[in-house]
């Protein structure tokens, strides 16, 4: 019965209300109210928004030995997460099965080990640092820490699904997962899209002004 | 909800477009922003975090236009905003940020987190959440035109006192010239020697130029203040006057808001585009130089560095044209480490320097430029902008330390050649 669920119904509806939430929320902000900027310009705002997006991946040299740790751990994290995700076997296997019909070659075992620790140590020292750093204390809200400890959840299940013998574990992962899908269009974990606006309006506001940012 | 409140939380919520929820919904709180502002450098003091500073914006937004706040609102379990929500930030937004929006170059996702800051102080400046001094000099630039009470006959002295002593005359009110020139407050009160390096530069490169009796003033206090409306009102002054003589240019004194008021935000204030261009003095004088019509002589051989107004380098896209025209004139010219659009404010803008309750803080603020100053090993501190000039001044005076601050204008008018052979007639 409860797999039924978790492989049925509530799949299809963390599904939907995570596309429908997502494409909600960057509906909401691309057609909110935007002013016309009236200044004469010196620059052009589209090579701006463009160089931004993709300039931000890298801190400036000027405050990159001042933000070492939370960048790398950032990258571990976040790099670990992306090959986890879309190169862990199972997970290749899965999307062929149930989403796309198509597949592609997963990474070998060895590989996921390490993507793992990478996203395993990424997010954990991320986590420590906002817990015990004052200013991460003073600034983080509930949804940081729910959106991380969930993260860390449905990670931790999927690295106990592993033990393919067990329905129960590969269930409990997938029902995580269901969870973090219907909770991601509503949290902090938006920025997986809304970091392109949001680099792109101020990469375009810098180029008008002829600013490399 | 006081009517103060209500005021406060309706101009936050016009606040509210495209750009403020995409940066909301991108901020993951990650701190990073802190490591590039000097208020939390130099304090450490955690809620000097420039997002933090956005709170009473970023709290709207939550409640209001977030799917958990809509939520709360609809189950009755959301708690409304109170004063408190505001006035707690007063101090924050106004004593503990200059605006240099070195926070919006570092910041991973991008938030424009000083473009934020300034829609809070807008919305707090209208709820009336505002220090005094910045009130008052306001009020000042609106009933007497100018935020230090200057007005036209003070302008009149200096300029008798400039010819006399340049033996040149300053063009007034003339109808069809080139450029309408504008001094900000403290070039009058504090470095005439500005509008003298004006007249001696401009007669130098044969430049078609004027001052207008009707718009001579370029500081906005209402900038600074954060309120729009009055930003708007001080631009039109300036707008009109223009207008009025015809001219094809106006020239942003050296003055950092100055230039961010007039150049880039202006129009927005009032709602049109100009039918005149707004050029920087800085940016004047390397177009002069480019075309040969600025010649220089001698080389000072002090050792010198360049402090970046921020509004005019970061937020303003000014940033060869100094470094150009002092390499004309010194030979021993050298860079801070952090320069450039990734320069350290000297804890004077955005109204700081204005605001006698954030003296100390701004001090110790200073105390970034100083390191980065000794660091050097200069002897002459060179900027362009007079609100920079007076809070490296009163930072060099307060540490006792061997460096004389300099504006590049007077300088370039220093090393002036003799006229080009094109303008010897004009």
């Amino acid at each position: 019965m409860i797999q039924q669920i978790i492989e049925g119904p509530l799949w299809y509806l963390s599904l939907a209300v995570f596309c429908i939430g997502v494409v909600w929320r960057l509906g909401s902000i691309i057609f909110a109210s935007r002013k016309q900027d009236l200044s004469a310009p010196r620059g052009s705002a589209a090579p701006g928004a463009i160089r931004t997006v993709f300039s931000r991946f890298l801190p400036h040299r000027e405050i990159a030995s001042q933000i070492t740790l939370p960048v790398v751990a950032g990258y571990m994290f976040h790099l670990g997460l992306f090959a986890l995700l879309f190169f862990a076997a199972p997970h290749v296997i899965f999307i062929e099965e149930h989403l796309l019909g198509i597949g592609w070659t997963p990474m070998p075992h060895w590989a996921f080990i390490v993507a793992a620790q990478f996203a395993f140590f990424g997010l954990i020292v991320l986590w420590l640092r906002r817990m015990v750093s004052p200013v991460g204390r003073l600034i983080s809200t509930l949804d940081d820490h729910v959106s991380a400890i969930l993260t860390f959840v449905v990670m931790l299940t999927g690295c106990f699904a592993l033990l393919e013998g067990s329905t129960g574990l590969r269930l409990l992962h997938r029902f995580t997962v269901e969870l973090w899908l219907i909770y991601f269009p509503f949290s902090a974990l938006m920025h997986t899209f809304t970091f392109v606006p949001s680099r792109a309006f101020t990469g375009a506001w810098f180029g008008r002004r002829g600013i490399d940012a | 909800m006081s009517e103060r409140l209500e005021i406060g939380l309706e101009t936050l919520r016009n606040e509210m477009d495209s750009k403020v929820q995409s940066f909301f919904s991108s901020c993951v709180r990650c701190g990073i922003c802190a490591e590039a502002c000097l208020f939390y450098t130099e304090t450490q003091d955690p809620r000097y975090t420039p997002i933090y500073k956005t709170e009473p914006l970023r709290k709207l937004w939550q409640k209001e236009y977030s799917f958990w706040g809509k939520l709360s609102k609809a189950m009755g379990i959301s708690k409304p905003m109170t004063e408190a929500d505001l006035a707690d930030w007063e101090e924050l937004v106004y004593d503990g940020c200059s605006m240099c929006g070195r926070c919006s170059m570092v910041c991973p996702v991008g938030v424009d987190i000083s473009g934020i800051i300034f829609k809070v102080k807008h919305g707090l400046a209208k709820a009336g959440f505002s220090p005094e001094g910045l009130v008052g000099a306001t009020k000042r630039a609106v009933e007497i035109g100018s935020p230090m009470g200057i007005t036209l006959p003070t302008v009149q002295a200096m300029i008798k006192h400039v010819e006399a002593d340049t033996g040149l005359k300053v063009p007034m009110d003339v109808e069809g010239a080139d450029y309408m020139a504008l001094l900000s407050s403290n070039e009058i009160a504090l470095y005439p020697e500005y509008l003298e390096s004006l007249v001696k530069i401009f007669d130098h490169a044969g430049v078609s130029w004027t001052l207008s009796s009707h718009a001579f003033e370029a500081t906005n206090a209402g900038l600074q203040l954060g309120d729009k409306k009055i930003a708007g009102q001080l631009v039109q002054r300036v707008v009109d006057g223009a207008e009025k003589l015809k001219v094809k240019n106006v020239i942003s004194p050296e003055c950092g808001h100055a230039y961010t008021a007039l150049r880039w935000e202006g129009p927005n204030f009032i709602g049109k585009a100009y039918p005149f261009r707004v050029v920087h003095i800085l940016e004047l004088l390397d177009e002069l130089k480019a075309e040969g019509r600025l010649n220089t002589t001698g080389l000072e051989s002090d050792r010198l560095t360049f402090h970046d107004p921020c509004s005019i380098v970061r937020r303003g896209g000014v940033n060869a044209q100094p470094r150009n025209l002092l390499g004309a004139i010194s030979a021993d010219f050298v860079e801070m480490e952090d320069h450039g659009s990734m320069n350290w404010c000297c804890g004077g803008g955005g109204g700081v320097s204005s605001n006698e309750r954030a003296h100390e803080l701004k001090l110790t603020a200073f105390n970034k430029k100083k390191s980065q100053v000794l660091a050097t090993g200069a002897v002459g501190l060179v900027t362009a902008c007079s609100n920079c000039r007076t809070t490296l001044e009163e930072g060099v005076e307060e540490n006792e330390m061997e460096v004389e601050v300099l504006g590049l204008t007077e300088m370039i008018a220093a090393h002036l050649a003799e006229k080009p052979a094109s303008t010897q007639n004009a």
